[in-house]
């Protein structure tokens, strides 16, 4: 799909993947979620803890939400708490971070494409992992909705981690960008 | 709660609610079970005889009827591209998700047995023996249908794919679950023999299955 490309990205800092549509963001971010395989050279995290593998550190927003329509957005939050495991924090309090509070008892079924969104990213803040690969994470968030993100990919860095991005708009902080196809 | 604890019970949870279908498979065996003795006529003795293998034939397609959802719902969400990447083994993920279908679909099965073993004519012996042989052989139908449910998410629209992938995997299960249950009423064989061997499909399904289709699902990712 590609070759040829460099890349690094180093604690607290955000790396933005642009391009045209079909330039292979997304495949670049499955590849280094490990859900593809290279056809050569590597990827890898230098520093993290050293038994577990990249995609283990990394928190993966893909295009699709993981939630599950006959659970509660508590129990979809709860479930990837205990599944993915790790340093947690508390669900509850997550849900209010992300403007979900008052929705905690609430099938995920009855939820917008912004709530859900919401709620995919309050998965990033209830398991904490060093890596997040965001693909377009900000479609389907209303204004408020992106300003909220920012402060918590700001939170993110800050603490120490690292934000590969794929995206067509802005996305409202600094970084460092790599851009896809057009022959590069 | 260590993930696949978590992961068990989430599986239940959706399969219990509304749209999740557990039911539908008890249903399904309850309608395939009742439709017999209308085909086959009011012959006590032959319905008898051959009840054990038509339920363990109900329960079979009954298993495999909600078995093609098992990894499709969750790639069709996303929920597989985190369960790949998460800290739990993929084989042992695979497992509990097929450990949560048979809690969810294949205990209810045997809990209907005895309702059904009446209309066939099933006296209580031969009741419980099929129910025994039901507890421990839709295991093996689970987890051996797991490897077709996991190339079923490779091929989109396997749904009929993974009937004709997974049937001719469980004729040994059924061969012996039936002998096994005929001996017990009949004999002349030992009831044991066939169990074993019973027993033995399963064992060997759990070892397989998870590995199978935990290596089909990597593969099959895109």
């Amino acid at each position: 799909m590609f070759s040829g490309l460099d890349f690094a990205a180093a604690s607290g800092e955000v790396l933005a993947v642009v391009g045209p549509n079909g330039s292979g963001k997304t495949s670049l971010l499955r590849l280094i979620a490990g859900l593809l395989v290279p056809g050569g050279g590597s990827i890898g995290l230098e520093g993290g803890e050293a038994e577990l593998t990249l995609p283990e550190q990394s928190h993966y927003l893909g295009h699709r939400d993981a939630l599950k329509p006959a659970l509660s957005v508590a129990e979809n939050l709860s479930f990837w708490r205990d599944f993915l495991g790790g340093a947690t924090g508390d669900v509850k309090e997550c849900l209010t971070a992300v403007g979900l509070g008052h929705a905690t008892y609430l099938p995920a079924a009855f939820l917008s494409a912004g709530q859900r969104r919401r709620l995919s990213i309050a998965r990033l803040l209830v398991v904490r992992r060093p890596v997040w690969l965001l693909d377009e994470p900000t479609s389907a968030l209303d204004t408020a909705g992106q300003e909220l993100f920012v402060g918590v990919m700001r939170e993110h860095l800050a603490s120490g981690g690292i934000i590969v991005a794929a995206t067509h708009t802005p996305l409202g902080i600094e970084a460092s960008e790599l851009r896809m196809g057009g022959g590069k | 709660m260590t993930p696949l604890a978590a992961l068990i019970r989430r599986d239940i949870k959706i399969a219990l609610r509304v749209g999740g279908g557990a039911l539908i498979g008890v249903l399904f065996f309850l309608t395939v079970t009742v439709l017999m003795p209308f085909a086959i006529g009011p012959d006590l003795p032959l319905l008898a005889r051959l009840g054990p293998a038509i339920l363990w034939l109900g329960a079979l397609l009954a298993s495999l009827l909600t078995l093609d959802r098992l990894f499709t719902a969750d790639h069709d969400d996303g929920s597989l591209d985190l369960i790949v990447m998460g800290r739990t083994p993929l084989e042992l993920a695979c497992a509990a998700k097929a450990l949560a279908h048979w809690l969810a679909a294949g205990v209810p099965l045997i809990a209907a047995t005895p309702v059904l073993g009446l209309l066939l004519n099933l006296d209580a012996a031969a009741t419980s023996a099929v129910a025994l042989t039901l507890l421990v052989g839709t295991p093996a139908l689970t987890f051996t249908g797991m490897i077709g449910a996991a190339l079923a998410v490779t091929l989109h629209r396997g749904g009929l794919l993974l009937a004709v992938l997974v049937l001719p995997l469980s004729i040994p299960v059924l061969i012996f679950g039936v002998a096994a249950s005929q001996a017990a009423i009949t004999g002349p064989l030992s009831f044991g023999t066939p169990f074993s061997i019973l027993c033995a499909l399963s064992l060997v399904s759990f070892v397989v299955g998870p590995f199978a289709a935990a290596a089909s699902l990597r593969h099959g990712l895109d």
